[in-house]
């Protein structure tokens, strides 16, 4: 245990570690990923999954043109997805920038349900460390139980590894009790072994989640980086016995989509992961769709979208 | 007064030396007595050639080009050790099957556009040991002995000339490599019966053998472990003789990688 | 809680299995004297009777075949492409009902007969279409010609692709054939018959004769046959090599393996894991290039391991018609007893016996999926063909020595590499005797990427531009 945590002395000793483990291979990973998509998941297996995956949604709203009116709106949403249904879950979390925390957070009260801000800088994750703490702190003051944040992608692809470790520490010091969800914006690390490289230099440095994406850059979450990630933490728990969660973020629109994720999650990673508590999708539209799922479900017809609300 | 000739003892070529036969026989062939190769001969030469076989395969095609374009300069040096009107052929087989050496793996080989992300490629690889019933006729001797042998493979040879034997010389003054060509004299029903029956022989030329109901019980036994059958059949020697000599004991390898970042 | 997938099952309903089948002679089915049965093996309901060829109807097809050669060999190559392009795109329309019928007749996982056997069947088809008027631009000649009647006879692990394998080279050659499919599982190959039916394939073009190895004989020995191929044990391929000693028929075999797949300490392990399993467990392990001998560098062996057991345990063994079955059923009591007993000589010689908890159907024929460790070459279960999803795991210290044990078998169809260096991966395949090395990946099947053995594995290839060698008239 002590061996692996160890190895955060120097950028040369973390690039040792991290360049020691083991590689992807990019058209096998791609491959298993494709294969566990084409599992069959019908009736019971389905309406369990799909309300396991609301469950799992991070609500989000992350734009310049979010107001306290469409927060909380998303809030209302977030506790009664189905208003008609009674038997809907809540999701697991509402996702907001800093500023709309103390809105978020007066609607969630006594709600279960958890207030994600994303911090430091996001999505570029660019400004002075200072700014990136204080981002941080003012989100866990308003309010926010999770702090989602983004790695610094430039001094993690120029090989400055103890830089992006250092900078989780202290993001990780300044969320006190809050959740940080490490978010690794794969799209800009390009390849698997980066995914998986960055995924356990966040892990080490003390991040509760691994997180793909922004959302803002193109691609977001996919199956084989999310299988990448689920391999991660499932070998990082069998060498330190410490569980970390991982959210995909952004792309994931349909329940199709979804249901292969929690495939992949219980084979991958293992049933212990199919919990709120370690696995999340990053999403908005998506939650829409599985309620048109649980409908067509319950009802037995399709349903259409003037049917549901629209945050 | 006359001088008196210092007469040669034809033997085998095995391992690159040049031993009498163990059973201690002789036969005469055109007034010369040659070594009357038994079993336990042919159990030395397979030996022999699968030890050479990894060095001889491993070599460069390169490599293997130019010892056999040397034996043909060392036939050239000593034709008339050899049939005048077969020699000038043989000669130039040789330079023929040594300038095959490095082009033949373009030929039969390929690169295959398969509809996956996979980069496939299939090379020619020699079989192995190849035990070849050699043809009477030095021409057909070089013939079917230079295309097994410029491919990688190594091989014993069961002939009853003498021009075998001082092929065999020719042979070992080429730098080629002990035991890659093995060469017993003596009968082909008694010693081929050996070699298609041995398992550790991987093909069968059966090119010389005159005796229909002799080569289909030499395929029979060959068929215990699957050897390659070169049948036998009447060849114009003197004929361009294509590339199926070669690709009759060659394996085609392919080989399989993903492509990715 | 966990994720109980519920059953899945693909419908039955497309295909309409007949009650009873014939022969496929001179493009009509003819009724047979010699009636049985085949039956689905993950159930032993009985699918259908088929007809196993007698002496005499196997002659009657081969004169079938003898007097289609005359038209077929002459006909245009273009016009030859297209009756080949025609039934590969009736395979591509037909093709969820070929793979239901693989599946019950075979037992391999509809997964698989979906997603793998039909679409290569499909895609050799057109692959050796196009080559049918291009024959002159091979390598074998400026006109080669075809050899004329070919007996084939295809084993049962891939019924309707070892037809595809077979068939395609040789129509597009310009020969006629007479095939043989395995006795347990003929019904793809009638359909088939049915596929050549409404392609207009000119009758005798394509004959197809059920039956066993008393009809497999007398086809192979039939005096007016040119040419025999066949894919199956290496038993069967010496008994054939001997039949066929002394005549003037061409032959190529696709024979049996024992493949070592080589992990080093450096290859991408997840990756590889999926490699191993795909090796032996792919169609039950019913594959004659299964990588059924595990090589693993000392060093990595108990994360391998680990790994390995971690994913055996998520794989889902069952009907083979559930979308989500990964390993079906074994193909026969036959074959089932078989791998029984070699995994009992694993056992008695010393080898631990592993499999994950799975609950096994009760009828029909079922084998979990296994794997045995402290292996050493020296025992029987790392030298047979088991051809059975059973596993040999064996250790090396050296490159030098996982070469060495690779090639450590009389056998040579095939083997794996999986490291993360370059140059390693180009010299140990140089090293492999094999005629197919899958480095950093395991099991590819491609109809432009040729295919067969070194050793007692067989000769000849099939598939790519080489496999025409096997259907022309060369030497």
């Amino acid at each position: 245990m002590t061996t692996v945590l160890e190895v955060a002395g120097s950028d040369a000793e973390l690039r040792r570690f991290l360049h020691g483990l083991p590689g992807v291979d990019k058209v096998g990973a791609e491959a298993r990923a494709a294969g566990l998509g084409t599992r069959s998941i019908k009736t019971t297996a389905k309406a369990w999954a799909i309300d396991l995956a609301i469950r799992m949604v991070d609500l989000t709203t992350l734009e310049g043109a979010d107001t306290p009116g469409k927060v909380r709106a998303l809030c209302a949403k977030g506790r009664h997805p189905d208003p008609g249904d009674l038997s809907c879950p809540a999701v697991a979390a509402i996702c907001v920038y800093p500023l709309m925390v103390p809105t978020a957070a007066a609607e969630l009260k006594g709600t279960g349900i958890h207030l994600a801000s994303v911090a430091t800088a996001f999505p570029s994750g660019q400004a002075p460390m200072a700014v990136k703490l204080e981002d941080t702190k003012a989100a866990v003051v308003a309010g926010a139980d999770e702090i989602d944040m983004v790695i610094n992608r430039g001094a993690f692809l120029s090989g400055r590894y103890l830089e992006v470790f250092e900078e989780i520490v202290a993001v990780k010091q300044a969320c006190g009790d809050a959740h940080l969800k490490v978010i690794l914006e794969t799209g800009e690390l390009v390849t698997y072994d980066n995914v998986r490289r960055a995924s356990w230099l966040a892990m080490l440095a003390g991040g509760d989640f691994i997180k793909t994406s922004t959302g803002k850059v193109s691609p977001a979450a996919t199956l084989p980086v999310t299988l990448i990630m689920l391999e991660a933490v499932r070998d990082f728990r069998a060498e330190t016995g410490r569980q970390i969660g991982v959210k995909p973020a952004g792309g994931i629109r349909t329940t199709k989509d979804a249901i292969k994720y929690l495939v992949m999650v219980n084979e991958v990673a293992g049933e212990d992961w199919l919990h709120p508590d370690w696995f999340r999708f990053g999403a908005s539209t998506l939650l829409n769709d599985l309620l048109m799922q649980r409908t067509k479900l319950t009802t037995g017809h399709y349903s259409g979208p003037d049917y549901f609300t629209l945050d | 007064m006359p001088r008196i000739k210092v007469r040669k003892t034809y033997k085998l070529f095995i391992g690159g030396a040049f031993p009498r036969s163990e059973s201690g026989r002789t036969f005469e062939v055109d007034g010369h007595n040659a070594a009357l190769a038994s079993r336990k001969d042919a159990r030395d030469a397979v030996l022999a050639a699968r030890a050479a076989f990894g060095k001889w395969s491993g070599a460069t095609a390169y490599n293997r080009g130019q010892i056999l374009y040397r034996a043909a300069e060392m036939l050239e040096s000593r034709r008339s050790e050899f049939p005048s009107e077969e020699v000038d052929h043989a000669i130039d087989r040789l330079v023929w099957y040594a300038g095959w050496a490095d082009k033949l793996a373009q030929v039969v080989g390929s690169a295959n556009p398969v509809a996956a992300p996979y980069f496939n490629i299939s090379s020619p690889e020699p079989t192995g040991v190849v035990a070849i019933v050699a043809p009477q006729s030095f021409l057909g001797l070089v013939s079917v002995i230079a295309p097994v042998v410029v491919t990688g493979n190594t091989c014993v040879v069961v002939a009853s000339t003498l021009e075998s034997i001082s092929f065999a010389e020719v042979l070992a003054t080429s730098d080629l490599p002990g035991g890659v060509v093995n060469i017993l004299t003596g009968k082909a029903a008694e010693v081929a019966p050996w070699l298609a029956s041995h398992d550790d022989v991987n093909g069968l030329d059966l090119t010389g053998v005159a005796d229909a109901a002799l080569a289909t019980s030499l395929e029979q036994q060959a068929a215990e472990t699957l050897k390659r059958v070169l049948r036998p059949a009447e060849v114009a020697w003197t004929d361009d003789p294509g590339t199926g000599r070669m690709t009759a004991f060659l394996e085609i390898k392919t080989v399989w990688h993903p492509k990715g970042v | 809680m966990a994720f109980e997938y519920a059953p899945a099952p693909e419908s039955r309903a497309i295909v309409d299995i007949k009650p009873s089948y014939g022969l496929f002679i001179n493009g009509e089915f003819v009724d047979g004297q010699d009636r049985n049965k085949t039956v689905n093996p993950a159930s032993e309901e009985v699918l259908a009777e088929v007809s196993w060829a007698t002496p005499e109807e196997v002659d009657a097809a081969v004169k079938a075949a003898r007097a289609a050669f005359a038209k077929w060999s002459k006909l245009d190559g273009k016009d030859r492409a297209k009756y080949l392009f025609r039934i590969a795109r009736i395979i591509q329309e037909r093709s969820r009902e070929l793979a239901v019928l693989e599946s019950l007749d075979n037992g391999k996982p509809i997964k698989e007969s979906r997603d793998v056997d039909v679409p290569l069947v499909a895609a050799h088809f057109f692959y050796y279409a196009g080559w049918a008027d291009k024959l002159s631009h091979a390598g074998f000649g400026v006109d080669p010609k075809p050899i004329g009647v070919a007996a084939q006879i295809i084993p049962w692990n891939f019924p309707l692709l070892m037809l595809a394998w077979k068939i395609a080279p040789a129509l597009a050659c310009g020969n006629t054939v007479v095939l043989k499919p395995a006795e347990t599982t003929p019904l793809t190959a009638l359909l088939f018959a049915e596929i050549c039916q409404q392609a207009e394939l000119p009758p005798g073009v394509v004959n197809i004769v059920t039956g066993a190895g008393p009809t497999g004989a007398a086809l192979v020995e039939h005096p007016d046959v040119d040419k025999v191929a066949f894919t199956g044990s290496t038993e069967v391929g010496r008994i054939i090599a001997r039949a066929v000693a002394g005549t003037p028929k061409r032959v190529t075999l696709e024979l049996g393996g024992k493949a070592a797949n080589i992990v080093f300490d450096d290859a991408p392990l997840d990756q590889a894991v999926e490699g191993i399993v795909n090796g032996i467990f792919f169609n039950q392990g019913h594959v004659c290039c299964a990588g059924s001998r595990l090589l693993v560098q000392e060093s990595v062996y108990d994360i391998v391991l680990e790994k390995l057991k971690r994913r055996m345990a998520t794989l889902r063994v069952g009907d083979p018609l559930d979308k989500n079955t990964d390993i079906g059923a074994i193909n026969s009591a036959e074959q089932l007893s078989k791998i029984k007993a070699l995994s009992k000589v694993g056992e008695d010689e010393g080898a631990e016996r592993w499999s994950p908890p799975c609950e096994l159907p009760s009828n029909g024929f079922w084998f979990a999926p296994t794997i045995f460790t402290g292996v050493t070459q020296a025992h029987r279960i790392a030298r047979e063909e088991i051809f059975g999803p059973v596993l040999s795991v064996l250790t090396f210290r050296t490159p030098g020595e996982a070469v060495e044990k690779a090639n450590n078998t009389p056998y040579g169809l095939s083997a794996g590499v999986w490291t993360d260096k370059g140059s390693r991966i180009l010299e140990i395949s140089d090293k492999l005797r094999a005629g197919v090395v899958w480095a950093n990946t395991f099991n590819k099947f491609d109809p432009a990427s040729p295919f067969g053995g070194y050793k007692e594995s067989g000769y000849g290839r099939e598939g790519g531009r080489h496999g025409l060698e096997a259907y022309l008239a060369t030497h």
